[in-house]
Order: structure tokens, then sequence, then C-alpha cells
């Protein structure tokens, strides 16, 4: 892929379900990031796709720590290494459970302390280590372990939750786009501070899709809007394109939801409100983008 | 330099002296005086760390693990609800093998809230892996803070260690202080296992059952050895600031025919009680226990015990009973005294003594 390292962090063959787009990620992240990164990585999929010590798939090192520590473990890590006078990149990587559920306290905190450093929370919209249980992001009306008739809350608005923390640099991604991906992962190393990413990452196994169709699920999120990818600096937020082109024209949402089994026989009341809710996100993030709210 | 410190005071000036590179802590009562004290150091500059004002415990031991594994020193503070909001990273911390320093100020769990000393706190955190040692006067709290960095960071333990005093009774009441500067009775600290981009390694990744249970081994392995490292530097210590410690506190125990067990701040009252009491006659001594882990193998020989718990396992009995108990077959009279900062005085122990009952247990005040 033009534009990115050769490098690879990642090795082949790690425990990663077929057609896992939360390891795709992290392949693109670490190949923005290079080798003077330490990740901190608390329990998810990531914790598992690692492999069995005393093997381990990444070349760089990683920090396992608990589900809720994440943030705190990582503000510790930054602070040691400004005392050593190290410039190394600490990133947490924690998945949508430890990011919008058990983890929102200590992520809170380390961004309120301005702590140097990126957190990324990859959003498979469910807790998928432990076989696709409900979090907080996942979505109206989808099927999980815990919601076998359909989940009966709207997913959490984490971005903004975030935003009201007024960063530097936050901003939103999906694994379907991975050259967007690296240009944002490599402007919030940049930068110095609190960095956030929000990176949208289909499942094939949680989601109901067939593993091949892992880039054309996340492609689809975006075009219909469900997913919105922009970058936030401090007050100022930029559209990235293909959300503009969202906008413009969107897909129809149900095209999106049809590919995933976790949405079948969703009502029409339900596609509805995920149909609202999607429009009243793109209005204000487009009202942000032109300065008129 | 002699100087008036309370207990908290004392454990922030010998955390200046050893000088940690960060300092992540949440402000609970009694404890709270400590991280003030160092928020203080810090902003004046007489300290360089790095000061972490985070938003809970959990997260102060949590950015504890995340500094020390990258090879500093750290420390922290905290108290009873803080230790047990904090309990799941105090397991991590010795399980990562971080020589972490904690200062706990001994204070009761609620409901009802409770803000005074007992010691159930941190005995609860006795099976996480983490030396404990409790404190009685305020210069030994400075010395066993100084003396828990060497010991944790020393490579035959790289095990944390928590330096308990007692919420008010100790942490709050002021008595003289000899600061005497360091210098260089903390080495460097250095940790083979640190962190490090030029070499990659997976820390806490998925262990097998086989892999799991000799790396848990591994941790007592180095908890018997820390009896020797515990030995030798309060040996360097005593050689060098002159003031001696052990395993327990023995007062008047030579010719003693019935001992008095405790911890904390009532080991000093016990010292009033056996004066009481051999005044009339009865042949008392106190051995005030300082570490609980590793558990001391105390010379109790055939003397009658009477063991003071300021704690208590609900549906089995005092602690430090149980442990002499599980420890040296010996039976004793086990007195459940000072929860919740009740107050227990010299003429209380000495009562207890004088009524006591080898192979009952029975709560002071309480009990009819």
């Amino acid at each position: 892929m033009s534009g990115t390292s050769a490098s690879e962090y990642i090795c082949k063959c790690t425990s990663a379900c077929a057609g896992c787009s939360s390891s795709l990620i992290l392949r693109h992240v670490l190949k923005a990031a290079g080798p003077d990164t330490v990740l901190v990585v608390p329990a998810c999929c990531t914790s598992v796709l690692q492999g069995v010590w005393p093997n381990t798939s990444f070349n760089i090192p990683v920090y396992n720590v608990a589900f809720a520590a994440a943030a705190a473990v990582a503000s510790g890590m930054a602070a040691a290494f400004e005392t050593l006078g190290k410039n190394t990149n600490v990133i947490a990587y924690a998945g949508d459970g430890g990011t919008v559920d058990i983890g929102i306290q200590a992520l809170s905190g380390a961004l309120e302390r301005e702590t140097n450093f990126l957190y990324i929370c990859y959003d498979n919209e469910a807790y998928g280590n432990t076989g696709m249980q409900r979090s907080g992001s996942t979505p109206l009306g989808a099927r999980t372990t815990t919601t076998p008739g359909g989940k009966t809350h709207v997913k959490k608005d984490l971005d903004r939750i975030i935003a009201a923390h007024h960063l530097p640099y936050m901003a939103t991604a999906c694994s379907a786009y991975p050259q967007d991906l690296v240009k944002k992962v490599k402007k919030a190393l940049s930068i110095k501070g609190p960095k956030f990413m929000h990176i949208l990452a289909p499942c094939p196994p949680g989601w109901r899709y067939d593993a091949s169709q892992t880039i054309e699920v996340g492609k689809m999120a975006v075009k219909t809007g469900i997913w919105a990818m922009y970058e936030r600096e401090y007050d100022t937020l930029t559209l990235s394109g293909p959300t503009k082109a969202a906008m413009i024209k969107p897909a129809p949402l149900e095209d999106y939801l049809k590919m995933q089994g976790r949405f079948s026989g969703m009502s029409e009341e339900k596609v509805r409100m995920v149909q609202g809710e999607v429009e009243r996100n793109l209005r204000l993030l487009k009202a942000e983008a032109e300065g008129t709210c | 330099m002699l100087t008036l410190s309370t207990g908290n005071n004392a454990v922030a000036a010998a955390v200046r002296q050893a000088n940690p590179a960060v300092v992540a802590a949440y402000p609970i009562t009694p404890q709270t005086e400590i991280v003030e004290q160092i928020a203080n150091y810090v902003t004046n500059g007489s300290l360089k760390s790095k000061y972490i004002p985070v938003e809970s415990e959990h997260s102060a031991m949590a950015a504890c693990i995340g500094a020390s594994i990258t090879g500093v020193r750290t420390f922290t503070a905290t108290s009873s609800h803080g230790l047990l909001y904090m309990h799941e990273m105090v397991n991590w911390a010795a399980g990562a093998r971080l020589p972490i320093v904690m200062a706990n100020v001994n204070r009761a769990l609620g409901p009802g809230w409770n803000v005074w000393a007992e010691h159930t706190d941190a005995l609860q955190a006795r099976d996480t892996g983490w030396l404990q040692v409790y404190v009685s006067t305020v210069q030994e709290a400075y010395d066993a803070t100084l003396m828990a960095f060497r010991i944790a960071e020393d490579r035959r333990v790289y095990l944390p260690v928590m330096v308990n005093l007692d919420g008010f009774t100790l942490s709050h009441i002021s008595q003289q202080l000899d600061e005497s500067p360091v210098s260089d009775f903390i080495p460097p600290m250095i940790l083979d296992h640190a962190i490090s981009t030029d070499a990659p390694m997976g820390y806490g990744c998925m262990t097998s059952s086989a892999d799991y249970f000799r790396i848990r081994y591994d941790i007592e392995r180095s908890m018997r050895d820390s009896v020797q490292v515990i030995r030798e530097t309060e040996d360097a210590f005593a050689s060098k600031f002159g003031r001696k410690y052990s395993w327990t506190e023995d007062y008047r125990c030579d010719d003693a025919q019935v001992l008095i067990l405790s911890m904390g701040t009532l080991g000093k009252e016990a010292e009033v009680a056996v004066d009481i009491l051999r005044s009339e006659g009865i042949k008392a001594g106190s051995m005030r226990v300082r570490w609980i882990r590793p558990f001391p193998e105390p010379d109790l020989r055939d003397r009658e015990l009477v063991v003071i718990d300021r704690n208590y396992s609900f549906g089995f009995g005092g602690i430090l009973a149980s442990s002499i108990r599980a420890k040296t077959g010996k039976e004793c009279y086990n007195v459940i005294a000072g929860l919740g900062g009740q107050e227990v005085t010299f003429n209380d122990i000495a009562g207890f003594v004088r009524e006591r009952r080898i192979g009952e247990e029975s709560w002071f005040g309480v009990d009819a």
C-alpha cells in the first residue's frame, strides 16, 4: 500500500479469527508508529491474538494489563519515559468494552491530565473476546449473546464524550480505509499531549457475515454514514473525504444492515430509529465542520 | 536532623529521600496528608518526581505499574477503601514483579463510614504477593519506608512492599523524627525485566497452566528469599543509622511466661501493659509482629499467648491468631480489639492478660 512502511510489526500466524479487522488496524497503526513504540493492551481480542507466552506474534513491546487499567498504565508509562528523556510512543490499544464501559474513567482521567499518549479504541461493537456480549458501543437492534432479541438501547456516543475533553487531536477511522487511518495515526503521533482515535473494526463472527466481506462491510458503514470519519483539533472539525461523499449521497442504511446476521429480524421501527440517529449525527458533524453550529 | 513529625509526614519525608521518578496517588482519609506533602515537595522543587494526580486508586496503582515497568522507582499511598478499590492492580503489581512501594494507612471498612484504625484493609491483601510491614512509631514509619525501597528493588525480591501505619493513632500523632539523609543507603533501581523498544517482549501475555504455575512458584521463592534480604537491609540500616529492627519487636520477652502478640500501635500500649503486669508479679512480655508477609517464625517456646487482633476474618477468627496457630500449632487467647478505632489502653491490655482463657476468643467490650 503506498504511503506506508514496508516493515511489519505483527508477524504472520496470529490467533486472530479469519477476516479480523482489529488486527488489520493494528498492523497499520504499528507501521505508522514505527519501532520506538510500546503498546498497552487491556483485556480484549488483542490480548489473545498475540499468542501464548513465551511466544508472541508482535515484535514491539506489548504491556498487557487488566481490563479497566489501560489509560492509567499508559499515564504512568508516559510520565516515566519523560523522566528518562525518551520519546517512545505510548499507544493504548483497547476494544470498545475496555473503552466506553469499564475503562472510561481511567481514560477520562488520563485525557484530563493531558497525558502524552495516543489512545486507540478499536470498536467491534461488543465484547468480542468473550464471545460477543453487548457493550455500550453495540448499536440499537444488534443481536448479541446478551441481547438475543436485539439491543434496546442506542450506541453510546463515545466521540462526543471524548470531544468534551477538548483534545489537541482526535479522529475517527475505519479498517476499510487504511491510508486514511495511517495518515491519522501519523498526525496524532506528531502532536504532544493526549490524542484519541476511534476506529470501526467489523468482526465477521460477531457481526455474522462471511470473513471475505470485512472490507466491504467497513466501506458500507462509511458510505451509509452510520460510521462517520473526521478529525478534530481542539474546536476545529474536518470531515474525511468518504464521509463528505456519504453526506452528499448516502448509500441506503438497509444495505449495511442486511449484510450482517446480527441485524436479522430487526423491526422497521428500530431501523427508522437508527436512520434517525445517523441523520442527526451527520447533520451535527456537518454543521460543526462548516462552523454553523 | 531532629524534627517533630506526624506519621504521615514521616512517610512523605522518607519518600523525598528515596526520590522516586513517579508518584501516582489519590487522596483518602487518613492518608491524604502523605500525598499533600509529596505534592508540596514537588511544587517547591525539593522532590523531582513526576506527580500524577490520578482519578482513582485503581488508576494510582495502574500508573505505578506503567511507570515501574520502564525501570524507574515509584511510590503511592492509600488507605482502606482505596486499597480495596485498587485490589485488582495490587495483585497485578506483584504478579508483574514490580518493586513498587506503597504506604497504607490502616483504616476500617464501611459500612458504616468509619475512618479510624483497623488492620482488616491491608490483611485482605495479604495473599497478593506484596511484602507487608506494620509500624508503631513515627520514626519507624520513616525508617520502614526507606528500607522498603531497598528491599523491593533487590533483584532477589522484585516484589512490591506495603508499609502499614495505623490511621490517626500513628498517621496523625506527632513524635520526634530523626530525618537522617540516606545518601547511598538505597542503590539506584535496576529492573532486569524493564520494558525496552530495543528488546521487544510481550508482558502479561496469555500463559499456559504449566508456565503460570511455575511463575507463581517463582513469586513464592522470592518471597522466601526476601527473608534474607529484609534481615540484611535491617542490619545494614542499624549499622548506618543505629536504629535496629527485626521480624518482631520484643519487649521483656526473655523470661516471660505469657506473651502479648499484637501489630501496629497496640504493640506500644502492650509494652506499658507488660510493665504493669510485671509490677503485679505476672511475668509478661510483648512481641509486636512487624512483618506479616513474609510471616515470621516467632520464638514462642512454651509460653502462654495472648493475641490481640485489630482485624477479623468473619467465620474464622482474628487473622494474627489464626496465622500463629497455623504456623506453630500453639493455642492462644485471641482478643478482638480496636476495630473501627475502638480505644484500647494499656490498662485494657493488662486486663486481657489477667483474664486470659487460652483456647478462647473474646471481642473486647462486646462479649459478656
